[in-house]
């Protein structure tokens, strides 16, 4: 019998007030020992206050290849950024 | 991704990132270097997990139980950091398990006594800790990232080894003896978990060109031996090395030479210990077989409750 288990990515919010953040993965039968896994080996000494696991196989990633087409057109956008107005000496505080 | 991209990136010293175009060495010698780092991880959790019956006292095993168990997380991590460049984590554990794969031969030394244990965490984490720093920032992200996790969590195995060590070296006579005769057998094997010297180590280079490797063996080995000399020092114990001497010019001890041959040996893994080694990792392997197993059969029958429900 095959008794392989499926991979699991692991997220973990370190304190309230924090969104989660991905730390690592666990091989795990279901979700609830996925949690147990991921309880074990990434909150020893109070790394966080929440967990989530999601199966690995369900996540949707971009294309690394397509890196440049999402995401360079940003920089030649630069008045989307405040530093890219010069405001008079006399303003502070905008 | 190609090449060129691959250059680009390694040259601006970004990191490369476990969906991305890389040379097939490349990936081949992360998948060797990873999968050895956490073979060693977990067949390090054996010489000091024989003690934690034996600690002498309660707060001595908690600390003991806690650092092995840590041991047994930072395999974990590097498993998970080998996995994202596309092998298996069953596969790994079965090439440790017929030994075409190897672990750090440091751990194919006994621990007879109890100050070992001390040794073990001053000296060998400590030596893990100097090679582990610059691999922080190693170009591939989930070895680098994996690398940040287990250095935190090592300085609490360097501290607590030292302090058996000086607890020891402030204890009775017979006590302080004990600490030296665990130096005596822990120093050359710490000196040589840097591996071969520059002269005969024919991939760092490559490595390093790579971003892989930071500094050379002989970088790292010197700069342990300069940082652990005045540590042995203040715990008023000998090393024994009676080359070891402060050389004024270069601003660095120099030391004697390790006997290679006896560390060949060592990685070769022949013997009783190593033996030991794989059959105790093997029986554990096997003896959880069912646990996984029924693991996997109760998550199927949860499922199949769903479905119906």
């Amino acid at each position: 019998m095959n008794a392989a288990w499926p991979l699991w990515e692991v997220f973990v919010r370190a304190r309230r007030g924090l969104s989660h953040t991905h730390v690592g993965s666990v091989h795990a039968a279901d979700g609830e020992t996925a949690l147990q896994a991921a309880r074990d080996l990434f909150t020893r000494r109070q790394e966080g206050v929440s967990l989530w696991v999601v199966p690995s196989a369900d996540i949707v990633a971009s294309d690394p290849s397509a890196e440049a087409e999402l995401f360079e057109p940003a920089a030649d956008k630069a008045y989307r950024f405040p530093t890219s107005y010069e405001l008079p000496a006399d303003v502070d505080h905008m | 991704m190609s090449q060129a991209e691959f250059d680009a990136l390694i040259d601006a010293d970004e990191r490369i990132e476990p969906d991305d175009w890389m040379p097939d060495d490349y990936r081949k010698t992360l998948v060797r270097q990873i999968a050895q780092h956490a073979h060693s991880e977990i067949i390090g959790m054996q010489p000091e997990g024989e003690w934690i019956t034996r600690a002498p006292s309660l707060h001595r095993k908690a600390i003991l139980t806690a650092k092995v168990q840590d041991e047994a997380g930072h395999g974990m991590y590097l498993y998970g950091a080998a996995e994202s460049l596309g092998v298996d984590r069953a596969e790994l554990l079965d090439r440790l398990h017929n030994k075409t794969q190897k672990y750090s031969s440091i751990f194919n030394y006994a621990t007879p006594e109890w100050a070992d244990v001390g040794a073990i965490g001053w000296l060998v984490d400590g030596a893990a800790i100097a090679n582990q720093v610059p691999l922080c920032r190693c170009s591939y992200g989930p070895y680098g990232r994996a690398m940040v996790r287990i250095c935190k969590e090592e300085s609490f195995h360097q501290r607590q080894g030292f302090q058996i060590m000086l607890t020891l070296s402030e204890g009775t006579p017979e006590q302080k003896a004990m600490a030296q005769r665990a130096l005596d057998r822990w120093w050359w094997p710490s000196i040589m978990m840097f591996g071969p010297p520059d002269t005969d180590s024919p991939n760092t280079a490559r490595s390093m060109a790579w971003g892989i490797k930071r500094y050379t063996n002989d970088e790292l080995r010197q700069q342990f031996v300069d940082a652990t000399v005045p540590q042995a020092e203040l715990l008023g114990l000998a090393i024994p090395d009676p080359d070891l001497v402060w050389n004024e010019e270069r601003g660095h001890y120099d030391f004697g030479e390790p006997d290679w041959d006896e560390f060949a040996t060592m990685v070769r893994g022949e013997g009783e210990i190593p033996d030991l080694r794989i059959s105790t990792r093997r029986n554990a392997h096997a003896e959880g077989e069912w646990v996984r197993e029924a693991a996997v059969a109760y998550a199927e029958k949860q499922q199949q409750r769903e479905r119906v429900a």
